[in-house]
């Protein structure tokens, strides 16, 4: 599983970069979640979001989950390209399937990538 | 003991192997001051005395086939259902099968409910259909849904029309209860205003409009206007239409409709005092995800064979829960397969033979109605098998000489609109033959 | 390509082709209505009435259904469904009724719905009984509705959570979602009931009520339930029971006598209504006193008593001070629905109504002790109508779905896979009363010798079913693909 070292986690499996504010949700998640089909992103560009609240809907084949805000700000983009293909959550979580991106971002309760692969290695099954 | 298999040795054994003594002991769990209730019901009838006595009931019924002449409509209509319809649903792998979650033993349902979708979707020019719903009332109900869903809440209104069936206009009131939505335009109690009229109500806060078409009255309009004007401040319109008119009609779709529902209740299943019937629900690919309801796509199995499976099931209410757009869980599955079986027996020309006759048959009634004094049309709009009648005399009252003639003369729209209490509203379909057409004319001409 | 098994209804269409067709009209032909209203094309099949008969009847052969074999299918009650009913059910006098006819036309029908009411409040112990709903979910949401309408008249507005445990069926906080209603999750105890000390924690003056189904979805008939029942009316919220799971109660417990207020109850599970392939469904909803008020409109009502024991007292329509409003246009489902129940109903009788229960429990808990050792069941103790199972084992990879897939190649259908979500890899069986115990002991086999394979032979469950004519598919293509409608070929006037 892969868990790039320069971002922060959520315990509800999303992935916050300080750098650019880019919000997605983890490697760990999508392989739980299996083949994602459709992604509902909740907020617009310019709205402000609350650490977490939710921000995005993503359904799989066999499964639904709410992805919450992991750093409080104003969105300042969302990302277009993985609402029109979803896929991209399986085929390149941390890279073209970010959701949103957030502008003066403020972190949540969030971990770092060593704490995390601990944490979700304790939820595997 | 009536369908249960066990003999009294095999009870024996079977407890034996449970582990307990009597077929009560399984009952410890529960509370034993209330446990085995005696119950008062009647006692138990044989097949045979079944039979005797629920022939007995549905025959103290007078039914528009060997008693009455009907001419009643207002969202139920008597059609003819050719035979083959009923012989395939009388099977038993259909109708014993649930709901087809494993995809591997239930192709037969899968793809007669994927037919279903298709033939739904090419007649009212819409992308996509869903499995159905309960019926016509609560498909338009699950329309709003949608719209909710779709504007994530944000938007509150609900532009309705007053010439909306008015029971589907009730199912709507009692379903939004929790959304804290507002719904208006129907209260609007001035029939003759063109529906037009209701674009003054479509504001940036409107979820969806809803039309009905032909109307609740009879009546025929195009509706692309409103659509455009509802487009134009982004709210979406939902049509609910008659399946049967759509068979002459230019389809809401080439209005630019984005959901079309309604009632297939005419497309092979019996009036059966009410129900059940099948609602329908088609919409544009792009609302796809916010539909309510089962829907089945095709896809292919492990052997390279073409077959199909429910599909976006993460949308409903097992998996997603809470966040579903509706609780709904069953379909009409059974229903949906008359339907699909009546379109197909007849066909395109056969179904083109059916609304021809209702067509010609309603006018030539409407025509000799209006002949008569104190009779006239209520409008001047096209319509396609039901009309309003205005009566010189309360419809209740005319209604009852009917009745006492043999004749079910019609809706009283009275019921549902004040203003309109000397108002029938009259349908007439193939079943409908100019004999009894001209005896209700000669039965109100005495009147 | 794929391989086509049975062409669609679409793909056998051939231009010029009829099947029945309608008579000449018999009144003065009358112009057609303006072009511009009139559709350009109909584009629907063309196909003769015998090649609609087999196209169905091939279809038909490719589902599973009780009329062939055992159907254990968890909360699902595939029980036997009666020919008769199929009978009943199409006497003219019920199948050519108008739904909007005058009351006095329709004695029959409404003192058949009268009488169906009155049977289900005897039998389930609640004061009245609407027949409108359409279905289980429809019904959950009309007793959702009761109850929000019960506090809002008592001005009581702060109640916005609803209580609900783990095990409950998806359509309960989908029905609460619907009213924008909060859903807090109450977690279940070691012995499948409501964990009481998290009960206790959430009871408060902002409780709608709680949503239960009891027995619930592992088959356990809650050890508290009144316990329960007090925790929750004691904080002033209502107690709403899922009546999914009424086959094991008919004749043993009445859930109105328990304190429930509000309960639906499934005619196409217990009473014998068949599923039709997912429906329809008919979900008439009791209620307790407290909610008699809040009943949706119409109800069937005597309007006239009758005058002496010959005749019968005159029916019709009642709305109830406080109504909720209309659930459905016209009545509920009437034929397919009440008239098969009413018939099961009227030839079980007080006795009769047990026995389904006794006999339904009784199938449940001899299988379980059948598989016992073989499967893992996790909470083991007696069970009504159905239990729940864990399809994995120590040391392989088999999961629940393979257990099922590969039930297919014995020759039955699969039980409930991964439900509910508490238990991993669950397989929840319901066996219903009208199986006997020569089936039951097949399909114990049958799973005993699945436990076996998935240690020494798992491909032969990857692989499953075998035997079937469809294998798996890939749900993938399906929802990626999104193929969800047919069309007649681009080319489909020139094909003759």
């Amino acid at each position: 599983m892969n868990t790039p070292s320069n971002l922060k986690y959520a315990k509800s499996d999303e992935w916050f970069d300080p750098a650019s504010g880019k919000v997605g949700i983890t490697d760990f998640a999508q392989s739980q979640l299996s083949d994602i089909v459709f992604v509902e992103i909740l907020v617009d560009e310019g709205e402000d979001v609350t650490a977490g609240k939710p921000i995005a809907s993503v359904e799989s084949v066999k499964a639904s989950a709410e992805i919450y805000a992991p750093a409080s700000g104003k969105v300042a983009k969302v990302n277009k390209g993985v609402v029109e293909k979803p896929e991209l959550i399986n085929s390149d979580p941390f890279g073209e399937a970010w959701m949103i991106q957030i502008d003066g971002g403020v972190a949540g309760d969030l971990m770092d990538s060593a704490a995390y692969e601990k944490d979700s290695a304790s939820r595997a099954h | 003991m009536t369908f249960i298999p066990t003999s009294p040795a095999e009870t024996e054994a079977m407890l034996e192997t449970v582990g307990v003594k009597s077929l009560d002991d399984l009952f410890d769990a529960v509370p034993k001051k209330h446990r085995f209730p005696k119950l008062n019901l009647p006692p138990a009838l044989t097949e045979m005395e079944a039979a005797a006595h629920l022939s007995d009931m549905a025959s103290s019924n007078e039914n528009v086939r060997q008693d009455l002449v009907s001419f009643l409509g207002a969202g139920a209509y008597n059609h003819y259902v050719p035979s083959v319809v009923d012989h395939m649903l009388r099977r038993g792998e259909f109708y014993t099968a649930y709901t087809p979650y494993q995809p591997e033993i239930s192709q037969g349902t899968l793809q007669a409910v994927f037919e279903f979708q298709s033939l739904m979707a090419n007649l009212t020019g819409m992308d996509v259909s869903n499995a159905s719903h309960y019926d016509g009332a609560t498909a338009t109900a699950e329309a709003v849904s949608l719209a909710y869903a779709q504007y994530r809440g944000k938007r509150k209104r609900i532009v309705m029309s007053p010439a909306l069936h008015p029971q589907y206009r009730d199912v709507i009131d009692t379903y939004t209860q929790g959304m804290g939505v507002e719904t208006v335009g129907d209260e609007e109690t001035n029939l003759t205003l063109s529906p037009e009229s209701l674009t003054s109500y479509i504001d940036e806060n409107t979820m969806i409009v809803i039309v009905q078409y032909p109307d609740f009255l009879g009546r025929i309009f195009d509706y692309k206007k409103i659509i455009d004007e509802a487009h134009a401040k982004g709210a979406l319109v939902c049509v609910v239409a008659n399946p049967t008119a759509l068979l002459m009609l230019k389809t809401p779709g080439d209005m630019g409709a984005d959901i079309v529902v309604g009632e297939a209740q005419p497309f092979g299943i019996p009036i059966w005092y009410g129900g059940p019937y099948l609602g329908f629900f088609t919409t544009k690919k792009s609302y796809v995800h916010k539909m309510a309801g089962r829907l089945v796509g095709e896809t292919m199995d492990v052997r390279g064979q073409r077959s199909y499976v429910l599909t976006l099931t993460a949308r409903e209410q097992h998996i997603k829960r809470e966040r579903a757009t509706s609780n709904i869980c069953t379909n009409q599955g059974l229903l949906a397969l008359a339907a699909s079986v009546y379109m197909s027996v007849l066909g395109k020309e056969g179904l083109s033979e059916v609304a021809n006759l209702c067509y010609q048959k309603a006018h030539y009634a409407a025509k000799e109605l209006s002949k008569l004094k104190g009779f006239k049309l209520f409008s001047s709009e096209p319509f396609f098998h039901e009309f309003t009648l205005q009566c010189p005399k309360p419809a209740s009252e005319v209604n009852q000489y009917l009745l006492d003639h043999g004749i079910l003369g019609g809706y009283d729209l009275g019921n549902d609109y004040p203003e309109l209490k000397n108002h029938l509203l009259v349908a007439v379909t193939e079943m409908n033959s100019k004999e009894e057409i001209d005896a209700l004319v000669e039965v109100l001409k005495e009147m | 390509m794929s391989t086509i098994i049975e062409p669609t209804i679409f793909e056998l269409s051939s231009p010029g082709r009829r099947g029945v067709r309608m008579p000449a009209s018999d009144v003065p032909l009358v112009d057609s209505l303006p072009q511009h209203l009139l559709r350009s094309e109909l584009p629907l099949p063309e196909i003769a009435e015998v090649d609609v008969v087999r196209h169905y009847v091939k279809l038909s052969k490719l589902n599973y259904s009780v009329d062939e074999g055992f159907y254990p299918l968890g909360s699902c009650t595939m029980k036997y469904n009666p020919k008769i009913n199929e009978d009943t059910c199409r006497y003219p006098g019920f199948l050519f009724t108008h739904p909007l006819q005058p009351i006095e036309t329709v004695q029959g029908n409404l003192a058949l719905m009268f009488e169906l009411q009155e049977w289900l409040k005897e039998i389930s112990g609640f004061a009245g009984v609407t027949l409108q709903p359409a279905a289980g979910a429809h019904g959950e949401y009309t007793g959702v509705l009761m109850m929000a309408a019960y506090h809002k008249l008592r001005g009581d507005t702060k109640r916005t959570k609803m209580l609900i445990p783990d095990a409950a069926h998806g359509t309960n906080p989908a029905s609460v979602g619907m009213m924008g209603m909060q859903v807090v999750t109450i977690p279940s105890d070691s012995r499948g009931n409501v964990d009481l000390t998290e009960l206790e924690k959430y009871c408060d003056d902002t409780v709608v009520g709680m949503m239960l189904t009891n027995p619930n979805t592992l088959g356990m008939f809650d050890e508290n339930i009144e316990k329960v029942i007090e925790m929750v009316h004691k904080c002033g919220g209502l107690m709403y029971g899922d009546g999914a799971n009424l086959n094991a109660l008919l004749g043993i417990v009445r859930p109105g006598d328990l304190g429930f207020d509000v309960m639906h109850f499934n005619l196409h599970k217990t009473f014998s209504v068949p599923h039709g392939g997912g429906g329809p469904g008919c979900g008439p909803v009791g209620v307790s006193k407290t909610l008699l008020d809040f009943l949706p409109s119409p109800l069937v009502g005597i309007i006239e008593e009758s005058e002496d024991d010959e005749t019968a007292p005159f029916y019709g329509f009642v709305t109830p001070e406080h109504s909720i409003g209309r659930m459905k246009a016209f009545h509920g489902h009437f034929g397919g629905g009440m008239v098969r129940a009413y018939t099961y109903i009227a030839m079980h009788g007080p006795d009769g109504l047990k026995a389904i229960s006794q006999y339904a429990v009784l199938n449940a808990n001899y299988l379980q002790a059948k598989v016992r050792g073989h499967y893992k069941i996790p909470f083991d103790r007696i069970c009504m109508h159905e239990f729940v199972a864990e399809g994995r084992f120590e040391g392989s990879d088999v999961r629940a779905l393979d257990v099922s897939k590969r039930l297919m190649d014995y020759g039955f259908h699969p039980p409930t896979n991964y439900f509910p979500l508490i238990v991993p890899e669950a397989l929840m069986i319901e066996p219903t009363e009208t199986e006997n115990k020569d089936t039951l002991d097949k399909f114990a086999d049958a799973l005993i010798k699945i436990a076996e394979e998935a240690k020494n032979q798992p491909e032969l469950l990857h692989n499953a079913p075998s035997t079937t004519k469809f294998g798996r598919m890939d749900e993938v293509k399906a929802a990626r693909e999104l193929v969800l409608c047919c069309w007649l070929p681009e080319n489909y006037e020139a094909m003759v």
